[in-house]
């Protein structure tokens, strides 16, 4: 019964009346940026960082206030004010601040404040630096706001404030055509996933009259079990669209178009893992339906796989951290389709992979920085040398996303294989192959960037970046190494309440020596070395060679998800919105015209009589209107 | 007194600015304008405070009519969304001495046409309400005739046809229920008494039609909408920010208070057609407007899309899709407004509305570009913006009942992101053309900013804080239901077993 005591909110006390303020502080900033304009061009910058630091500290001390809570006072929703109120509808603009949501809080304004301070030397130079800061602000207040709702209503407004400021700063540099369409496509798919989950809150307010976490999670049992399912499907089809999960994966590559610090905030760490929070969230949907569970562990390996795959094909290195992150999400929907026993590690390697991850695309940052923005790792080499701190946290990504022991992703990863192993045999072992594909690619991005010889541009001098940039680097690689170790005992048992968990018997910094766990490390050992012998051993080539291997092509091609989409959507949808337009001005409106033709010929005898037509129909307009109201007028002395 | 002193405070300021001339006219019309909005306010607060300011003087005994004016929560709503889009036209569009007659009559004939609004949301005799429904047609007859592009005679012309004879059909229709009432007793066109009209279920199907076909043509629905994407083309931005903005909703207006107040059983027969209908309007119109190479067709074609929303709500029958349908009227006609202006702010700099002619606009007009991008997202309503609040619960409501119509509808949501950011993308991103650089040398002016700031701050506020909207869309929604005597779906999964 305990878990049912940790899911009753109790009132907020203290500063957690206040927690609205998380969201208010950076949504401030970021209109203030926008609305004075240049007036803050100088200082905009120093404002827009401050604010998530002001979060981050309001979130640290809820968090050591609900650490030192015993366990059923860990949930504490502060409602905020009537948002929506019609019918038996009853909305309110309200804040779950529980062990799930304040880890989230947590990731989100530490991860991004590191990320402001880094930006500013990032974009030193940027004419468009203030609006640059206050997206992402609005990005920061979306972001929280979709994690901190205690409602799923309230959790929409954040869900598309988030996928608004994804596509602002996809195409922040709106001249670069391709930015533009791809902020562009990023909407569009999102919108594809927010039908799922507006239908799912659509169906909660038919169910349950409410789209109140507490409701849902009391009413789910009352479910029938088609509704259910549906339920969990839309819930699923959201969260593919906002987690770049197959099919709806294929914005995610292109919104590397975006400035080097977004794709680490949002395209990495934050938002595109909200897909993981929503399906962790509504873990009393989904205890209701296998068959919806199952569809989302099948959705993650197969996406866990595609993107390992794209990410062994891909030159650009932001492309290859793309299909990277597209993954390891994949393992996490993984772990959330797994259920109650998994839901800790979904969040666990969500939290790792939020520092490891943004710890790599900022390093990516950096070298780009110092390679004339150029992103073809064919043109990098030897960059080991002259951008040691860049390399040295580089690496601690990479060791920590490969799965080395002791390090953060190790735990987490290995938690999920192990898990999916015992459960859903079949997809435990695609996801241990996965690892070793993980191996080979990121060996293969370390290789081509940081070690073989230099196949510098003419005219690029690599340097390290400024301490603006570089302490940023530091401050993440320390929990892609650490993060594991520290969180591996304490993870499992502090979110099973929140996540309707089972709290996990035997776990220490001490990895447990399993089976599994032997097993996928070998693995991993071998896509190392298969990536230093196909890789390493011979000169990187300059240009893209030429290869008949159907897998490379494939992957160079992002698995012809774009083809996809053209030739199913997008070239019907073309051609049914031409036939529209052809019919509206050509059928309806001539037919509306022809039966018109009487009136139009009636039209026709009165011009004549008049000068003008215009006139005439005013004219007729103002004699009827005397007609009718002399017709009153008498009618009313009769 | 009230409601008659704000619906001719207008009218008299418009006959006044008619003997105006130059710079003068133009102020003396915003002024008015203003203070009809102070009005407005003053009788919003009386009427919340409780005050009944409904007025009640029989006008032609043999007929029943009355002059008869009233508010509920919709009139109250359709009523400041008036007095608040006419001050801002009026502000956006400067003195336009290039019509047909000088620029002072043009102010004039809005504030005519702001007080033959008024008088149709206030009136509660329907003999009263057809008068100034037909009424209105003449000042939107003259500004559309009068200014804008080069075929606007023959757009008006269209929009007149298709207006007077939806018209004609209501008049049937009007004559029917007064005839109708009158052999039961005492003849009398107020509402209160009609709604007490009892005739038998093919009578009550036919006046029905009447109304509806009528209001169909206002509220612009699929295949009677033809006129619309026409007349806003031709019509200049403010013109068509009025009729769209105002003028249609008296379409939707009438539905909830005409058709489902005074015949509810034939609504409710004809309600599986309608809705369908509403259904075809939201994916045609949003369908059309992706294909659009015209900004102004493409805003049009974005309102019979969102009309077919309203529509779905009306018709889906529950409180809350009422209560949203009424929440979209208001916040459509200021996404509208905010889309139709903009667009005009770069008609002018332009001299073409076409997309082709525009591309990297935001490299020269950042400012103009926002506008133009919060307009399009309140129009795919986001939320944040009140038009998401209307949307949502139209679809939630509908949901409850129809939830494969309302699936269906809600592909609207993805087709709404096309239209608007495939027409972004063309206009306003893009390395900054030949074009761009020698016509957008300017970007917005004060005046401009001013003018658009109170319907996106209007937008922001309703999408943040709804609740006081809904408490007065909620009032006519349940009495509506009350009306029709029917009861919400009631919660399939409750929390009976905590």
């Amino acid at each position: 019964m305990t878990l049912l005591e940790g899911l009753t909110p109790v009132a907020p006390t203290g500063l957690f009346t206040v927690a609205w303020l998380m969201i208010a502080i950076p949504l401030l900033s970021a209109g203030l940026l926008l609305v004075l304009g240049k007036m803050t061009n100088s200082f905009g910058h120093y404002v827009a960082t401050l604010a998530p630091i002001a979060s981050f500290a309001i979130a640290a001390v809820l968090f050591a206030d609900l650490l030192g809570r015993p366990e059923a006072q860990r949930t504490v929703d502060a409602s905020l004010y009537t948002w929506v109120k019609t019918g038996s509808w009853t909305i309110d603009v309200g804040f779950l601040i529980d062990p799930l949501s304040i880890l989230f809080a947590l990731l989100i304004t530490g991860v991004g404040s590191l990320i402001h301070v880094y930006s500013i030397g990032y974009m030193a130079h940027d004419p468009g630096r203030r609006r640059f800061f206050a997206y992402l602000n609005l990005f920061i207040a979306a972001m929280l706001t979709l994690v901190l709702a205690d409602n799923y209503a309230v959790l929409f407004v954040g869900w598309e404030g988030v996928g608004l400021a994804s596509y602002l700063l996809i195409s922040f540099w709106q001249h670069k055509p391709t930015a533009a369409t791809a902020g562009k496509k990023a909407f569009v798919v999102n919108r594809v996933g927010d039908l799922g989950l507006t239908m799912a809150i659509f169906t909660m307010l038919a169910m349950f009259g409410s789209s109140s976490f507490t409701a849902v999670n009391e009413g789910a049992q009352h479910l029938t079990p088609t509704w259910a399912t549906l339920l969990g499907l839309l819930l699923l089809l959201g969260a593919c669209g906002k987690s770049a999960q197959v099919p709806l994966q294929s914005w995610l590559l292109d919104a590397m178009e975006g400035p080097t610090p977004v794709s680490a905030l949002i395209h990495a760490a934050t938002m595109v893992t909200a897909g993981v929070y929503l399906v962790v969230r509504s873990h009393a949907v989904y205890a209701e339906t296998p068959a919806a569970s199952l569809a989302v562990a099948i959705v993650g390996t197969v996406t866990l796989l595609a993107g390992a795959w794209i990410g062994t094909s891909k030159d650009d290195i932001k492309k290859v951290l793309a299909g990277s992150t597209m993954s390891q999400i994949g393992y996490m929907m993984l772990a959330a389709g797994i259920g109650p026993v998994a839901y800790p590690f979904a969040i666990f390697h969500l939290l790792t992979h939020g520092f490891f991850k943004a710890n790599m695309f900022l390093g990516a940052g950096s070298v780009m920085h110092g390679m004339h923005d150029d992103v073809n790792m064919r043109h990098y080499g030897a960059l080991a040398k002259p951008m040691k701190i860049t390399y040295y946290t580089f690496l601690m990504g990479y060791l920590a996303i490969i799965g080395t022991p002791f390090f953060s992703g190790f735990y987490s990863k290995d938690s999920i294989i192990e898990a999916a192993w015992e459960k859903q045999p079949v997809l435990g072992a695609l996801a241990l192959i996965a690892a070793g594909i993980t191996a080979f690619y990121m060996t293969r991005l370390m290789i081509m960037t940081f070690w073989s010889r230099e196949r510098w541009q003419e005219g690029v001098h690599p340097h390290e970046s400024p301490a603006v940039m570089w302490v940023p680097l530091v401050l993440l690689a320390i929990p892609s190494v650490v993060a594991g170790m520290v969180m591996n005992s304490w993870i499992g048992g502090w979110l099973a309440p929140a996540v309707g968990g089972e709290v996990p018997e035997h776990a220490s910094w001490v990895p447990t020596i399993t089976p599994v766990g032997l097993v996928t490390l070998a693995v991993v050992i071998a896509g190392v070395a298969v990536s230093y012998l196909v890789f390493g051993r011979k000169a990187i080539p300059a240009e893209v060679p030429y290869t008949r291997n159907i897998l490379t092509i494939a992957g160079r091609h992002d698995l012809y998800g774009d083809a996809f989409n053209e030739a199913v959507f997008m070239a019907p949808g073309q051609a049914l919105t031409k036939a529209v337009v052809a019919i509206d001005e050509g059928v309806v409106d001539g037919a509306v015209r022809g039966s018109g033709t009487l009136t139009v010929g009636l039209g026709a005898g009165l011009r004549t009589l008049q000068n003008g037509y215009v006139r005439s129909y005013g004219l007729t307009m103002i004699v009827g209107v005397i007609i009718v109201g002399l017709a009153l007028v008498i009618g009313r002395l009769v | 007194m009230l409601l008659t002193i704000l619906a001719l405070v207008p009218f008299v300021g418009g006959l006044v600015v008619w003997f105006l001339r130059g710079a003068t006219s133009r102020y003396v019309g915003i002024g008015v304008a203003l203070a009809t909005f102070a009005l407005s306010v003053v009788v919003a607060a009386q009427h919340l405070g409780g005050a009944n300011l409904s007025e009640h003087h029989l006008w032609i005994k043999a007929f029943g009519a009355y002059y008869a004016l009233g508010l509920d929560g919709m009139g109250l709503l359709m009523v400041l969304l008036t007095t608040v889009l006419v001050p801002v036209v009026l502000l956006a569009e400067p003195a336009d001495e290039t019509g047909r007659w000088g620029a002072h009559v043009k102010v004039a004939l809005v504030l005519i046409l702001e007080s033959l609004s008024l008088y149709v949301f206030l009136a509660t005799d329907v003999l009263l309400f057809y008068l100034f429904f037909e009424a209105t047609l003449i000042p939107m007859y003259f500004l559309i005739a009068g200014w804008g592009g080069a075929k606007r005679a023959k757009a008006a012309v269209k929009f007149l046809l298709f207006s007077l004879a939806g018209g004609l059909v209501m008049l049937f229709s009007v004559i029917g229920v007064g005839v109708s009432y009158a052999s039961q007793g005492a003849p009398s066109y107020l509402l209160e008494d009609l709604a007490k009209l009892n005739v038998t279920p093919s009578v009550e199907m036919l006046l029905f039609i009447g109304f509806f076909v009528a209001f169909a043509v206002k509220a612009p629905m699929v295949p009677v909408h033809t006129w619309l994407p026409d007349t806003a083309e031709q019509a200049t931005p403010g013109t068509s920010t009025l009729l769209v903005g105002i003028l249609d909703k008296i379409g939707t207006f009438g539905m909830i208070r005409f058709c489902l107040g005074l015949f509810p059983d034939a609504s409710r027969l004809a309600t599986p057609v309608i809705v369908v209908l509403a259904l075809i309007s939201i994916l045609y119109g949003a369908l059309a407007a992706i294909g659009q190479k015209n900004l102004l067709r493409l805003v049009a074609f974005t309102s019979v899309s969102h009309f077919g929303f309203m529509v779905l709500g009306i018709f889906a029958l529950t409180t809350q899709s009422i209560s949203g349908s009424i929440f979209y009227m208001l916040n459509h006609g200021f996404s509208t407004a905010a889309l139709f202006l903009v667009v005009g702010y770069l008609a002018k700099r332009r001299g073409s509305v076409q997309i082709s002619d525009f591309g990297g606009v935001f490299g020269k007009a950042p400012v103009l570009a926002g506008l133009l991008l919060l307009g399009g997202l309140a129009s795919l309503s986001l939320p944040g913006m009140g038009s998401f609040v209307g949307e949502f619960l139209v679809l939630a409501g509908t949901w409850s009942r129809y939830p494969v119509i309302a699936a269906i509808a809600a592909t609207g949501m993805v087709l709404a992101a096309l239209y608007i950011l495939i027409m972004y993308q063309r206009t306003m991103t893009g390395p900054v053309t030949e074009q761009t650089e020698k016509h957008i040398t300017t970007d917005a002016s004060w005046l401009e900013r001013l003018a658009v700031a109170p319907v996106i701050v209007l937008l922001l506020l309703t999408g943040f804080f709804p609740k006081p909207v809904l408490d007065q869309t909620d009032q006519t929604a349940k009495q509506t239901m009350t009306t029709m005597n029917i009861s919400d779906p009631v919660p399939a999964a409750g929390k009976e077993g905590k």
